[in-house]
């Protein structure tokens, strides 16, 4: 007989009820989603029951978009606008993109990252991939029958500091709560570790449409530790359709032509490289604006010939990698192949070479990395699995800031393992200074010039002091998605000064409001109506997380007191809930957040406590 | 709100202060400090837990990577014991020392500019050999003899030797680039 469930008051009704949560791979060429259902992870299909979302938005003159296979099958007819690719722009300003010129795009130069003219008006990248993350997150709503809690977004391992906070930005833009940014090597690791219940240590060999990444991992008993990451977050299989689009130029003897014409070669550049990975040859043929006709016979050793210094390209980097990890060749028990490109035979042939054997190929290149980001997201969530496991993930590229003369003064080194945090002190070089500008930047290079910038800033309020007094303390933290905060404060005098800057390419909380205004026609109605409804999820959240935490060791880690001023908290921003007002509903979360933090500690210091109890009986057992 | 950031490295992982360790052990109480403190066991909890858990496991982090470093773990016991290393200021070596490491430098530059790989691979091996040798020596200075001054000054040559290394480092990838 059912029982009719009563819930205690401050207990949630269902403690495990499932929170819908999903992976995202967001691809230069193809995104995905994939979520776990009943212990399983699946990809999520559209309506036609196509799982890959070609990456490619089209701008209409009245603001609307079409994404996916509509967009892409005009992108020959209307190349201005619409964008392929566009994760190739993230974070980028117009002097990273070296091809610009060849692309049939009108570049416009915006601070911090370049952007794209459309008939809709100027988009960032940022916003182009928030229309394929919108997409993606409706059809997982539809798909799952609910609202989503969070997702996990997957990112190039090399991306930088700008790169991915723009991803995150995308997301926010997209209405998506972002749980963690993991690296795609990592989250293909996951995928193909807990399918094989792989030991040992692992290369993953990650090419995509647009990225090129590899990382080196050691998997042992339920732990993902990335020993060293490398790669090149401007190299993919669109460099591939390049080459052939350049030879077919100079096999047809072409030049001049119309962005229409080179978005219709390039496609057909595409379509050859994906036929050759089964055909021996392949005939390339297209007819162009001016009537001008191309047939062309491309076969696979000519193919290999022309992209040759490409593959290359990716094997420096895992070079690299191995020797970042301490690591030889023959230490390498599998080489798993990640991302549409890997099928072309000469990446799996210079793949085997390189690591002395064959590749693992037993995912399917193009979900592993969405399907491995799902498993991680649903734990994320707080969908606890019986066997639990740990991802170690590391920083890809050093962090440091500029000192006299231009040079770089490294400050955290790639390859560490996050979250990872180091202090350093610096002190001012005239006496009576009173400000300091401290330039961070990203990169292995010595010179400033040479590695990326991610943000400048001003430390003001030095008391004056002779040259050398000053004691200023400059803290680099970076947490689990990879992304940096930093702070300074002055500390001699006892006057502290302290900011904390997000890096240049990453868009302030006004310019996302901005973005989200525009994209809505009727403004001021939408936005109170967002920001409400981002209130109340917000405030969802924190009860619901402060339910788990009290439902789990509430009664012997708080006195009456403490547990009724936490009840309290929550019957206020309950009672908050019921009404519309987002200020009042913010105050409470705020107030509870606070309330609750004391809690939140003693939860802490138990956990490191029960980690080193377990220590201690085990060196009684010895 | 405090996070008892008091305990030293060894304490966290409740492991005894000494350079020689069981480095199995000392991976094991990483990895089961992190299973607990790891931001990923805290993603959906509140803020407040999210940022202490940031803390704790950026701690856990800088404790592990400062002790599973043999130069790291000595200079960290000689802190533990008061001796500072001073290793940008203080650079008095013995002769002898000094000798090495200008053939050293010398046998890498020639290497460098001769674009021999296999040589500067060769130079690397026997650069960790002696490494080895001198992280004998720091054992027994520390474990032993408790005679923190003579090893502050093998880790001041370590810090001239791992220099060495890392230009090695260098001198490869820019060839391979």
């Amino acid at each position: 007989m059912a029982l009719l469930q009563i819930a205690e008051p401050g207990m949630s009704a269902a403690p495990h009820q499932h929170r819908l949560a999903v992976g995202i791979d967001l691809g230069t060429t193809n995104s995905l989603v994939a979520t776990v259902r009943s212990g399983m992870s699946v990809v999520l299909h559209d309506e036609n029951g196509r799982a890959l979302l070609p990456s490619v938005v089209r701008y209409h003159a009245d603001g609307s978009t079409d994404v996916g296979y509509p967009a892409q099958a005009m992108q020959s007819s209307d190349p201005h606008n619409t964008i392929v690719s566009a994760k190739r722009f993230m974070g980028r300003g117009l002097r990273d993109l070296p091809d610009a010129g060849s692309l049939p795009y009108q570049f416009a130069d915006a601070p911090g990252m370049v952007q794209l003219k459309t008939v809709a008006g100027a988009k960032s990248p940022v916003e182009v991939s928030a229309e394929i993350l919108k997409v993606l997150r409706d059809r997982a709503e539809k798909s799952m029958g609910g609202e989503l809690v969070g997702a996990v977004i997957t990112v190039p391992a090399y991306f930088d500091d700008a790169q991915r906070q723009a991803t995150k930005d995308a997301a926010r833009l997209a209405g998506l709560n972002v749980l963690r940014l993991l690296n795609e090597p990592t989250a293909a690791a996951v995928a193909y570790g807990l399918d094989n219940a792989a030991e040992g240590v692992y290369a993953v060999y990650d090419l995509g449409g647009g990225t090129f990444d590899i990382s080196v991992l050691r998997l042992s008993k339920g732990v993902f530790e990335v020993l060293a990451t490398n790669g090149d977050s401007a190299l993919g299989g669109d460099d591939f359709d390049h080459r052939i689009y350049c030879w077919i130029l100079e096999q047809a003897k072409l030049s001049g032509i119309k962005p229409q014409d080179a978005r219709l070669l390039l496609t057909r550049a595409r379509e050859a490289k994906e036929d050759l990975t089964a055909h021996p040859e392949v005939r390339i043929t297209a007819v162009l604006s001016t009537g001008e006709m191309v047939d062309l016979t491309l076969s696979s050793e000519v193919f290999t010939e022309i992209t040759r210094s490409l593959v290359n390209k990716t094997l420096v980097p895992s070079k690299k990698a191995l020797r970042d990890a301490g690591l030889e060749v023959e230490d390498v028990k599998g080489v798993v192949m990640v991302g549409g490109s890997t099928r072309m035979s000469q990446i799996q042939h210079a793949v085997g070479e390189f690591f002395r054997q064959e590749p693992l190929n037993n995912l399917d290149p193009d979900k592993v990395v969405a399907l491995g980001a799902a498993i991680q997201a649903n734990v994320l969530a707080g969908n606890r699995s019986d066997d639990d496991w740990l991802l170690l993930d590391v920083i890809p590229l050093s962090l440091g800031i500029e000192t006299m003369g231009g040079l770089v003064e490294k400050i955290i080194q790639r390859n560490s393992t996050i979250p990872v945090a180091r202090a350093q002190e610096f002190t001012t070089f005239k006496d009576g200074q009173t400000a300091m500008s401290i330039h961070v930047v990203q990169g292995e290079r010595e010179l400033v010039s040479d590695c990326r910038s991610l943000a400048k800033f001003e430390l003001r309020g030095i008391p004056p002091m002779v040259a050398g007094g000053a004691r200023i303390r400059v803290t680099f933290q970076v947490d689990a998605d990879g992304l940096l905060s930093v702070s300074a404060r002055e500390k001699s005098s006892g006057v502290e000064a302290s900011v904390v800057v997000k890096p240049s390419y990453g868009l302030s909380d006004d310019e996302i409001t901005n973005m989200l205004r525009t994209s809505q026609e009727n403004a001021k109605a939408d936005m109170t109506a967002r920001a409400l409804r981002e209130q109340q999820v917000e405030a969802g959240r924190l009860i619901e997380a402060i339910e788990a935490a009290l439902h789990e060791n509430g009664d012997h880690l708080l006195s009456a007191a403490e547990r009724a001023e936490i009840d309290e908290g929550m019957a206020s921003l309950r009672s908050a809930l019921e009404g519309r007002d987002h200020l009042a509903i913010k105050e409470q979360t705020e107030r509870l957040n606070h309330i609750s933090e004391t809690f939140a500690a003693r939860r802490m210091d138990q956990s490191v406590q029960k980690a080193l109890t377990g220590h201690k009986l085990e060196e009684l057992e010895i | 709100m405090n996070i008892d950031f008091s305990k030293n490295h060894f304490e966290l992982f409740g492991i005894a202060p000494a350079y020689q360790i069981d480095p199995i052990r000392l991976e094991q109480a990483y990895r089961d400090i992190q299973a607990q403190v790891h931001p990923d066991k805290f993603a959906y909890l509140s803020d407040a837990e999210r940022r202490l858990s940031m803390q704790w496991a950026t701690q856990a982090n800088e404790a592990y990577q400062t002790l599973r470093q043999p130069l790291g773990r000595a200079r960290y016991l000689l802190h533990l014991n008061g001796v500072e290393i001073h290793e940008e200021t203080n650079t008095a070596m013995s002769p002898a020392f000094l000798m090495q490491q200008m053939e050293w430098r010398e046998a890498i530059g020639e290497a460098k500019s001769a674009k021999d790989v296999p040589e500067l691979g060769h130079l690397s091996g026997q650069l960790r050999a002696e490494m080895q040798v001198q992280q004998h020596k720091l054992a027994d200075f520390l474990d032993r003899d408790r005679d923190f001054a003579k090893a502050a000054e093998i880790v001041r040559e370590l810090k001239f030797m791992e220099k060495l290394r890392e230009e090695i480092n260098q001198a490869l990838e820019a060839l391979e680039a």
